[in-house]
C-alpha cells in the first residue's frame, strides 16, 4: 500500500474551496462588527455621549438658607434652625429600601404615611437621590441612628436646616408656612430646587408672597458619580445665594398683644399707622402652628384644622368678607355732607316706610330728631335710610370705593379678597333685574349686597382719620430693597366733611348716648374715636320681628350676628387705626369694642410708630415727600 | 527565504524551526495582547493592579508556551491528539461530578496551585482530535452515516458536559468549531442542507416548548433592552452607551467613564471591548478589527499552504475558534445577540483562556513551520 494515494490530494480542492467560503463569511461578520461600530459611534455617537454624561454627572444641590422674616424692630419671626434628619439613598440600600425602612423603624418611629411618602419619593427620583426619611429628630434619636449606622445600608444621617417659627401660632396668618412643593408648584416654576426631595416652598402669607426672593438660589455642585451613586470627584461648584431677609412693618409686641386680646374667639384685628399705612398688627384667630406644616402635619391635625367652625386656616383679616353693617355709615355721612345733606335733619320714630316696605331702626322706640353727627353717634338706621334714599347708589358706591372698600387694598399678602360694593349696572347684569330703591336703603346701613374685609375697614378708618388715601403696607424691606410705597393721594371729600364725621365718631365713644361710650378710653390724651357695627348673618322674618327680635345671646353661636368696630386714636391727632371683627360676637357686652379699646390703648402707650426701627434699608427722602406734605 | 530542502525534510533542526516561525503573526498577537494590558490598566483606574500585571505575566508564560508548541513536530501533536482529548474530557467530567457533589454549578478544577477551567483546553483538544480523525478520512468516507457518528460524538460529548455546567457560550463555540471542521473536511451538502433547515425549523419549536421562562425573558430583554433599563437590560444598555459615547476619535486613554465608574458589568473580562471602544472610538475599533482580520488572514494562509490534511484542518480550526470568540463577544457587547459569557481573546482578563489561546496560536505556528511536511492518510503521526 502506497503512503499517498489520490484520495489524499482530492480533498484538498474541497478544503480550499470551503476555506474560501468560510473566509468570506468571517470577512462578512467582521464587516458587520465594523458597521455596528459605525452605527453606534458615528451615527448615534452624540446621543450616547449625552447618555454617558447623564450617567456620570450628577447635580447635587446645596439648599440655600431661606431668608428670615423680621418685624420692624428686628425681632425674628421666622428663622432657620438645625435639623437633624435621616435620609435614604435607594441605590446604597443593599438589603432593599423596605428592609432599610424597617430597620430604621425599629430605632425611631416611622408612621405608615411617612413610609408611603418615602417610597413614593424614591420612585420619583433618581436612584442616588437623598430622600428624607425622618426630620427634626431629637439629639437622642439622631445619636441612636448614628450608633446603628453600620447595620443600616443606604441610610445616612444628615444635618440640614429647617424653618422655625419661634412664636408658633401667634403669627401664623401673617407669616404663613412652608411645605414641600406640590406638583402644581413644580409646573408653575422651573426652579430646579422645587423638584428636590425635602425642599420647602412658602405656601401662605409672607412666606408665599416673597417666596421667590426668600428662597435664594440653589448652590450646586456638579459631581462625578459611579454606578452606585458614590461621588468620585467634584467637577464644578456653583456657590448659590442665600435667600433674602424680609422686614415687616409689624410690631411683634403689638401683634402678640392683639392676638392675646382676641383670645380664642373667631376674630380678626388690624392695627395701622395712620401716618403712612404701615400695618403694625394683623391678627386672625384662631391660628395654626406653622411648625407643624413644615415637619409634616398629621392627618388628624389637618382634619381638625379643616373642620373647626372657627376656621383657623382662614386669614379673616384679608380673606373674610363681611357685611360692614353700621361701620359703613361714616362713609355715607362723608358723601352726604359733600352732596348737600350737611344740614339734614331726620325724625326717627323707630321705623320708616319707603315705597311699600317698612324699614326698621335697630332701636324700636326711635331716636327722635337726628342730625349727621348724632346719626353717627347713636348709629340711627332711619337717618341713614334717608341719606341713602337721597344720595342714590351711585354716589354711595363712589364714596365707599374712595375710602378703600369693595376692592383689594393691595397689601403684600396672598389671598386677599375684594369684598363687594354693588352698583345699578351690576345688579342688572347679574340678576337681570333693575336696581330697586330698597336695595339702596339696605346698602345705606351696610347690609344687602355690601361686603367688605376687615383690612378694608381699617384702611377706611385710617383714611377718615388722616384725610389721605393711605394704602396699607406690611413689608418694608425685602433683601436690600426698600419696598416703595405709593404716595397717598387726595380723597374726594371736603375737609369740613371729614371734620364733621370725625366729630361724630368722637361722640360715639366720648359722649353719653354714643354706641361705644361704655367702653371709651378714659385716659386723657388717649381718647379714641370709632364706630360700631353689626352684620346680620341671617334674614329676620316679619313674624319674628313682630314677635320681638331675639337677643343674640339667646341664639346658638353660629346664628349670632357678626360684630365689627373700627377706631382711631388719639382722637385729636390720630396716629393708630384699629379694626376688630368678631364672628358671631354681637352680644351686649361688646367684647370686640373692649378688644379694640385695649389694643389702641396698648398701641398709644407703647407708641411703636415713634420707636426707632431696625430696618437695614430706609426709604430715600424722596419717597417720604408725599407723606410729609 | 524558504529552504525547500530543509522544510520538506522529515525532521527539522531547532534553527530551521525558529527560522520558519511566522514572526509577523507573533508580532500581531503581541500587539493585540498589549492592547489588552492597556485596557486592564485602564479599567483598574490607571493601575497595574489587580488585572494588567497578572495578565502580562500570563502572556509571557503563554508566549513561551506558544513558541515551544510551534517547535514540536506536528506529527507529535497528531500523536497526542486523542490522549489530549481524552484527558480534557475526563477533566470536564470531573468538574461535572464535583459540581454535582457541591450541589451547584462548577467550572473550575483545582490542581495544586493552579485553578483550571477544563472547557478552555477542551476547545483545543477537540480541534486536534477532529483534525486527526478527519485526516484519516477521504471525502467519501466523511459523509458515510456510520462513520459520521464518530466525529459527531466527539463534538457532542464535551458540548453536553459544558452545557450542563451550564456554560452556554463555550457550548456554542465547541459546536461551531466542530461543525466547521466537518464542513471543511468535505461533509456532503446532502447532510448540511437538511440539517441547517431542520435547525432553522426547530427554533420556533424550541421557543415554544423547550426554553424556560427566564431564558425567554433574557431573549426578550435582548430584543428590547430599554424595556428593562434598570434590570436585565442594564448591561446591554450601558455597553451600547459606552461604545457609542466613544464617537469617532474616542475619549482618550484612561478617559473612559462608563467602565471606570462601574456602569459596565464584567468590565475587565467579557465587556472589555466597550472600554476600548469608549477610549479609542471608531478609529481605534476599526484598527483593532483590521488587526484581527490580519491574524485571521495569516491563519487561512497557513491552512491553505499546509501539505497535510491534519495541518490544514488544525490551522483552520484554530483560526475559526479565534474568530468565533471575536464574533460572539463583539456581537454581544454591541447588543446584536443576547449576552453569553464569551471573552474577547487576548484582550479580556482571564488566565486559562489566555493560555489556551496562546497554545492554539502555538499550534497554528506549528502548522506553518511544518507546512511542507506531508503525512499519509493512514498515518497516525510519528510511528
Amino acid at each position: 500500500m502506497p503512503l499517498f494515494d489520490r484520495k489524499d490530494k482530492s480533498r484538498y480542492a474541497t478544503f480550499t474551496r470551503r476555506t474560501l467560503m468560510l473566509s468570506g463569511g468571517m470577512g462578512g461578520i467582521l464587516a458587520v462588527l465594523g458597521g455596528r461600530f459605525y452605527q453606534l459611534q458615528i451615527l448615534k455617537g452624540k446621543e450616547y455621549s449625552v447618555e454617558a454624561e447623564d450617567n456620570r454627572v450628577s447635580q447635587r444641590f446645596i439648599f440655600p438658607p431661606r431668608g428670615r422674616i423680621f418685624d420692624r424692630f428686628g425681632v425674628e419671626l421666622a428663622t432657620n434652625r438645625r435639623n437633624y434628619r435621616v435620609v435614604i439613598v435607594a441605590e446604597q440600600a443593599t438589603q432593599g429600601v423596605e428592609a432599610a425602612l424597617d430597620a430604621v423603624g425599629k430605632i425611631i418611629e416611622i408612621d405608615p404615611r411617612q413610609r408611603d411618602r418615602v417610597l413614593h419619593e424614591i420612585a420619583q427620583n433618581k436612584k442616588f437621590a437623598q430622600v428624607p426619611v425622618a426630620e427634626n429628630l431629637t439629639w437622642d434619636e439622631f445619636a441612636r441612628i448614628n450608633l446603628h449606622l453600620p447595620y443600616l445600608p443606604g441610610v445616612q444621617p444628615d444635618v440640614g436646616e429647617t424653618r422655625a417659627y419661634p412664636y408658633g401660632t401667634e403669627m401664623s396668618h401673617v407669616l404663613g408656612y412652608v411645605a414641600s412643593a406640590s406638583v402644581k408648584d413644580q409646573q408653575n416654576d422651573d426652579d430646579p430646587l422645587l423638584t428636590q426631595p425635602g425642599f420647602r416652598v412658602g405656601k401662605r402669607g409672607i412666606e408665599k408672597q416673597y417666596d421667590s426672593q426668600m428662597r435664594g438660589q440653589a448652590g450646586g455642585s456638579r459631581v462625578e458619580v459611579n454606578a452606585y451613586g458614590r461621588v468620585i470627584r467634584e467637577l464644578s461648584n456653583i456657590p448659590g445665594a442665600p435667600g433674602k431677609d424680609v422686614y415687616l412693618t409689624l410690631d411683634c409686641q403689638m401683634q402678640r398683644y392683639a392676638e392675646e386680646r382676641l383670645g380664642e374667639e373667631s376674630a380678626a384685628c388690624v392695627v395701622m399707622d395712620v401716618a403712612n399705612g404701615d400695618i403694625l398688627a394683623l391678627a386672625s384667630t384662631p391660628g395654626y402652628d406653622p411648625n407643624h406644616f413644615n415637619v409634616g402635619i398629621t392627618n388628624t391635625q389637618w382634619q381638625d384644622l379643616l373642620h373647626n367652625d372657627h376656621k383657623p386656616l382662614v386669614n379673616k383679616a384679608l380673606s373674610g368678607a363681611y357685611p360692614p353693617g353700621s361701620t359703613f355709615k361714616p362713609a355715607m355721612a362723608l358723601a352726604a355732607y359733600d352732596n348737600g345733606l350737611a344740614d339734614l335733619q331726620v325724625f326717627c320714630s323707630g321705623s320708616v316706610t319707603i315705597g311699600n316696605h317698612t324699614f326698621h331702626c335697630y332701636k324700636k322706640e326711635g331716636h327722635g330728631h337726628v342730625d349727621l353727627k348724632r346719626g353717627i353717634q347713636v348709629s340711627c338706621d332711619v337717618f341713614f335710610y334717608e341719606v341713602a334714599r337721597r344720595l342714590g347708589i351711585d354716589k354711595m358706591e363712589a364714596a365707599a370705593r374712595a375710602l378703600g372698600l369693595g376692592a383689594p387694598t393691595g397689601v403684600e399678602m396672598p389671598g386677599e379678597v375684594g369684598g363687594f360694593i354693588p352698583s345699578q349696572s351690576w345688579k342688572l347684569a347679574r340678576y337681570g333685574v333693575p336696581w330697586q330703591l330698597g336695595d339702596t336703603i339696605s346698602a345705606g346701613i351696610g347690609q344687602g349686597y355690601v361686603v367688605v374685609t376687615p383690612i378694608q375697614l381699617c384702611t377706611m378708618a385710617a383714611r377718615i382719620a388722616s384725610g389721605k388715601a393711605l394704602v396699607p403696607r406690611i413689608a418694608h424691606v425685602v433683601g436690600s430693597r426698600f419696598q416703595p410705597q405709593p404716595m397717598p393721594g387726595a380723597l374726594p371729600f371736603s375737609p369740613e366733611a371729614f371734620a364733621v364725621v370725625r366729630e361724630g365718631l368722637w361722640k360715639v365713644c366720648n359722649e353719653a348716648g354714643g354706641t361705644a361710650f361704655a367702653w371709651r378710653i378714659n385716659e386723657p390724651g388717649f381718647e379714641m374715636s370709632g364706630k360700631t357695627g353689626t352684620a346680620q348673618v341671617r334674614l329676620i322674618t316679619k313674624q319674628e320681628h313682630d314677635a320681638g327680635v331675639r337677643k343674640n345671646e339667646s341664639l346658638p353661636w353660629n346664628l349670632r350676628d357678626h360684630a365689627l368696630y373700627f377706631a382711631f386714636a388719639p382722637s385729636d391727632a390720630p396716629r393708630y387705626a384699629c379694626m376688630v371683627l368678631m364672628e358671631h360676637g354681637a352680644v351686649g357686652a361688646h367684647p370686640h369694642v373692649q378688644m379694640a379699646r385695649d389694643i389702641l390703648l396698648f398701641a398709644q402707650r407703647r407708641d411703636p410708630a415713634k420707636l426707632p426701627t431696625a430696618y437695614p434699608v430706609r426709604a430715600a427722602e424722596t419717597d417720604l415727600v408725599g407723606e410729609k406734605t | 527565504m524558504l529552504r525547500p530542502y530543509a522544510a520538506a525534510r522529515r525532521t527539522l533542526s531547532v534553527a530551521d524551526k525558529l527560522y520558519e516561525i511566522n514572526w509577523g503573526l507573533v508580532l500581531l498577537i503581541t500587539i493585540i495582547a498589549s492592547i489588552g494590558f492597556a485596557m486592564q490598566y485602564s479599567v483598574a483606574g490607571g493601575s497595574w493592579d489587580p488585572w494588567a500585571g497578572k495578565q502580562l505575566v500570563r502572556f509571557i508564560i503563554g508566549f513561551g508556551i506558544m513558541i515551544a508548541v510551534a517547535m514540536v513536530d506536528i506529527r507529535v501533536w497528531m500523536n497526542f491528539a486523542y490522549p489530549f482529548y481524552a484527558a480534557s474530557l475526563l477533566l470536564l467530567l470531573g468538574v461535572e461530578l464535583m459540581g454535582m457533589a457541591h450541589l451547584g454549578a462548577q467550572r473550575w478544577i483545582t490542581l495544586g496551585p493552579l485553578e483550571l477551567q477544563p472547557s478552555e483546553p477542551m476547545k483545543i483538544a477537540l480541534i486536534l482530535a477532529l483534525a486527526k480523525f478527519m485526516h484519516g478520512q477521504s471525502v467519501e468516507d466523511i459523509s458515510k452515516p456510520l462513520r459520521l457518528l464518530i466525529p459527531l460524538a466527539m463534538i457532542a460529548m464535551p458540548a453536553v458536559l459544558v452545557a450542563l455546567q451550564p456554560n452556554l457560550g463555550t457550548t456554542i463555540i465547541l459546536t461551531l468549531d466542530g461543525c466547521s471542521l466537518l464542513f471543511l473536511a468535505g461533509l456532503s451538502w446532502f447532510w448540511i442542507v437538511p440539517v441547517v433547515a431542520a435547525v432553522a425549523a426547530a427554533v420556533p419549536l424550541a421557543w415554544r416548548f423547550v426554553l424556560h421562562d427566564y431564558q425567554k425573558a433574557r431573549v426578550m430583554t435582548f430584543l428590547n433592552p430599554e424595556s428593562d433599563a434598570l434590570g436585565a437590560g442594564w448591561n446591554i444598555t450601558q455597553a451600547k452607551i459606552a461604545v457609542g459615547s466613544g464617537g469617532a476619535a474616542g475619549k482618550g486613554f484612561l478617559e473612559g467613564t462608563q467602565s471606570r465608574l462601574n456602569f459596565l458589568p464584567e468590565k475587565q473580562t467579557d465587556f472589555i471591548l466597550t472600554n476600548y471602544a469608549e477610549e479609542f472610538g471608531f478609529v481605534g475599533c476599526i484598527a483593532l478589527l483590521i488587526l484581527f482580520a490580519t491574524v485571521i488572514g495569516y491563519g487561512v494562509q497557513t491552512a491553505v499552504q499546509a501539505r497535510s490534511q491534519f495541518g490544514r484542518l488544525l490551522a483552520m480550526g484554530i483560526t475559526l475558534n479565534f474568530f468565533f470568540y471575536i464574533m460572539i463577544n463583539g456581537l454581544m457587547v454591541m447588543g446584536l445577540i443576547p449576552v453569553v459569557g464569551i471573552p474577547m481573546p487576548l484582550i479580556s482578563y482571564g488566565g486559562t483562556a489566555m493560555l489556551a489561546v496562546m497554545f492554539g496560536f502555538g499550534l497554528l505556528l506549528c502548522v506553518h513551520v511544518h507546512r511542507l511536511v506531508e503525512i499519509p492518510r493512514h498515518s497516525t503521526g510519528i510511528i
